[in-house]
């Protein structure tokens, strides 16, 4: 219903589903893209895969003032302490997806010079598996961490687990047709 | 002078630790009406730290640069935080697995990769690719290459300061995308020239989707013209920013649109010509100044070329096989393993241990994007290669960051180190 | 596979055939450097030039051959190869040191290898003559362990400042690591 409708000037509601509803809706992600990841990362912020319609195409160059740290793409042994480095300098709360399989587990590359798995590093809250994943799995797995912000799932999660995180996997969803809410707008009609 | 003997004091002395800014000198500020002290000459020196995480999407790239008050004295690149140790990973992948390891190099381009490896197997082999897949691989790799081209003018654009462009650019791309989607399977890391041909054969239709993203293109390569070749702010950041001469881009193993842009025509394709370039008609862009408004100007109209290149492949495809058909290096076709005990035996054999390739070393290379990508390959007659080298283009353009740097803003070094267009997955490997 | 550990006076010294080459650079590569074999690989010429004459070749091809361009330096580790392709002439190392070398005015590449015996891991550098090989030879610094004398700033490029070891040796890391999954009582 729209607002003219609503009887009176006033909209009660409790605290937490407030504050909840104003951190899913504008989660700000801090620039971490490494590899090609990084490349359907953008993807998804671009005017096909529009992420502004979730509040999130900003993404904040400065980690202080980031919600949302996107690992994109493999993370090298010189880049672990970086990666460590960004995520402690943001503010809580703050939530972490590790995009793709090399962020997931180290990927194809099992070899020395590639973490497996940026979990040894930072709590993950969601796998996006996929190598790249499309913009479509990635924004299944943005999804999903917004319904786990809403309900207040995460934050009691990230108390109780050992490792920080809630570590919910999501399926890949490239080229699968869905009935969820993504709208893909078409280019120039088609 | 450096060497390997050096104590750990003496390296960090060099070098500043992670994220950590320096200051050398300090000098005293004098709080009164009158004019500040004048500056004291040599040595106030600072050097800041840009990345490796930094809002330039050019990857992981790490500059430490040594500022004079605006004026970049020297500038360093620090690399190393992508290396994926992927030519080791090559040293354990068959040579059907090997396309999979490498496409995932310049990550912008991902076709060139395979290109190359593709190439040097089969050289090895001593195996002659059928016509078709020639041409198909050569329509490919020229989508490949005006979707890169479009991914540099959203960047590009970006960093400069028109961010539309980065919407506009991806807009385009995503079309190119989505084309190479349809024939290959992904959108990017395609895993599809493999030795011996291509993966499968181009769908049905497929002719009238080129054209249609051709035009689709062309549309946006013209927009961008009419934005920003004549735009003065363009041309204020841009022009006289970032040159370089012909000896020093050739002194530091300098490819692609860099050496193209200080005045040498040299163009692979051209030069060298390998697949069917010799039969398709292209020009080669080339300009004299070698500042970084050349640099968009050529790649821009790069888009152009391969427009034509990729009309002339749809009207001129052959037909005929997708990929040599030799049983040992081909697998069967999947009907056929039901039927022939032979091909399911091939078929195994190909995917456990994958084909032997005799005993020798070989350098194969192509145009890329970035510049002269070459792969130097070396077997000993085995299923799995002693060394597979990529010369990656980046890697050696990073050089020639530091003759275009120097002297020059901070704010230019942005848009300097955006026109060299790096992609760190072959920096690093 | 190379046999470092043989005494040269132990093995039969014979007339080797070398190869007459093809292509006129290597020609005068062979003549300005004796020692040198020129081996045609798929079509493509390559000089096994001795490992001392290595900075000097550089010179002599950016001088007198007009090659403008060091297009990539690599190492190439040989130690488990089931079957090396041995070219005759050339006393064949534990590694070697690969260069391309290119001339956009006469359109001509060419190759050269030099055998680096793993004892003594050392080799001139053509970064003096050739700046662009400056970071093909940091990384087969960092990556083989391979010390080039004459570089001006030998360091680690590719991999952190502290690694001990050089990954892409076959005796070094390992390609391929145990997979480690979440919970697992014994990770191996």
């Amino acid at each position: 219903m729209g607002l003219d409708q609503v009887p009176n000037n006033f909209l009660t509601a409790r605290l937490e589903d407030v504050v909840r509803w104003a951190r899913r809706n504008s989660v700000f992600p801090a620039t971490f893209g490494l590899a090609c990841c990084a490349l359907e990362m953008m993807a998804a912020g671009a005017a096909h895969y529009d992420l502004a319609r979730y509040g999130m195409e900003v993404f904040r160059a400065s980690p202080r003032q980031a919600d949302l740290m996107i690992v994109a793409g493999r993370v090298s042994q010189k880049m672990g302490p970086v990666l460590r480095q960004v995520y402690d300098q943001m503010v809580e709360p703050k939530w972490v997806i590790s995009m793709g399989v090399c962020a997931s587990t180290g990927g194809m590359f099992n070899n020395y010079a590639i973490i497996q798995g940026v979990d040894q590093i930072v709590p993950v809250d969601v796998y996006v598996p996929g190598c790249p994943p499309g913009p479509e799995t990635l924004m299944h797995g943005i999804f999903t961490l917004h319904d786990q912000i809403r309900t207040g799932e995460l934050l009691k999660r990230r108390d109780a687990s050992t490792s920080g995180g809630a570590g919910i996997e999501v399926d890949q969803r490239d080229g699968v047709p869905v009935e969820t809410d993504i709208r893909i707008p078409t280019h120039a009609g088609r | 002078m450096s060497s390997v003997n050096d104590t750990e004091e003496e390296r960090l002395e060099r070098q500043t630790a992670e994220g950590a800014q320096e200051l050398r000198t300090q000098h005293e500020l004098v709080v009164t009406g009158t004019v500040w002290p004048e500056h004291e000459g040599e040595g106030e020196t600072m050097i800041i730290n840009m990345g490796p995480q930094h809002p330039s999407t050019h990857g992981v790239l790490r500059i430490m640069m040594e500022l004079d008050g605006e004026t970049v004295v020297r500038a360093k690149p620090v690399i190393g935080y992508l290396h994926t140790g992927m030519e080791k990973t090559g040293e354990q992948l068959t040579y059907v697995q090997g396309a999979t390891n490498v496409t995932r190099m310049d990550y912008a381009s991902p076709l060139t990769n395979e290109l190359v490896f593709a190439m040097a197997v089969e050289r090895l082999l001593d195996v002659e690719v059928p016509e078709r897949a020639v041409w198909a691989r050569m329509l490919l790799v020229e989508l490949g290459r005006m979707a890169s081209h479009l991914l540099f003018q959203a960047t590009n654009g970006m960093d400069v300061g028109a961010v539309s462009m980065m919407l506009y650019g991806w807009r385009e791309r995503e079309e190119v995308l989505r084309l190479l989607e349809m024939i290959t399977g992904l959108r990017m890391n395609h895993n599809f020239i493999r030795p011996g041909g291509i993966a499968a054969d181009l769908p049905d239709g497929w002719e009238e989707r080129v054209l249609e993203v051709c035009d689709i293109v062309a549309a946006g390569v013209n927009d961008y013209d009419e934005l920003l070749t004549q735009n003065p702010i363009w041309l204020d950041r841009m022009v006289g920013v970032g040159t370089i001469t012909t000896e020093e881009a050739l002194a530091l193993g300098t490819t692609g649109p860099i050496l193209r842009s200080t005045g040498m025509p040299w163009d692979l394709r051209k030069a060298q010509p390998y697949l069917a370039y010799d039969q398709v008609d292209f020009d080669v862009i080339y300009t004299d100044n070698g500042d970084c408004y050349d640099r968009y100007r050529i790649r821009l109209y790069e888009i152009a070329e391969s427009i034509k290149i990729v009309k002339q492949c749809v009207d001129r495809m052959p037909k005929g096989d997708y990929r040599v058909q030799d049983k040992k290096i081909t697998p069967p076709p999947r009907s056929r393993i039901d039927e022939s005990m032979e091909a399911l035996i091939h078929h195994f054999k190909l995917f456990t241990e994958g084909f032997r390739v005799p005993a020798g070393e070989t350098y194969a290379c192509a145009e890329s994007p970035r510049g002269e990508i070459g792969c130097y390959l070396v077997s000993d007659g085995t299923g799995k290669p002693v060394r597979v080298h990529v010369r990656g283009p980046s890697f050696y353009n990073l050089q020639s960051m530091d003759p275009m740097i120097k002297d020059r803003l901070v704010a230019d070094a942005i848009a300097i180190i955006s026109s060299v267009d790096p992609i760190m997955g072959e920096v690093d490997r | 596979m190379a046999d470092d550990a043989a005494p040269p006076d132990e093995q039969p010294r014979e007339e080797v055939h070398k190869a007459v080459p093809s292509d006129e650079v290597a020609a005068a590569v062979c003549e300005r450097f004796p020692g040198t074999v020129f081996h045609d690989s798929h079509g493509q010429p390559v000089v096994y030039v001795e490992r001392a004459q290595w900075g000097e070749l550089a010179t002599f091809l950016r001088d007198e051959q007009e090659f403008e361009s060091c297009l990539d330096v690599c190492a190439v580790d040989h130690l488990t190869d089931v079957e090396r392709m041995t070219v005759p002439g050339v006393q064949h190392e534990r590694f070697e040191v690969v260069a391309a070398y290119i001339s956009y005015a006469r359109n001509r590449r060419l190759r050269a290898i030099a055998q680096v015996p793993a004892r003594d891991t050392k080799i001139p550098s053509v970064s003096p003559v050739f700046p662009g090989a400056n970071f093909g030879e940091r990384e087969t610094y960092d990556l083989f362990g391979i010390q080039f004398e004459g570089h001006p700033d030998l360091t680690r490029i590719l991999m952190p400042d502290d690694w001990q070891g050089y990954p892409l040796r076959k005796d070094d890391a390992p390609a391929r690591v145990p997979v480690t999954f979440k919970g697992d009582p014994r990770p191996s």
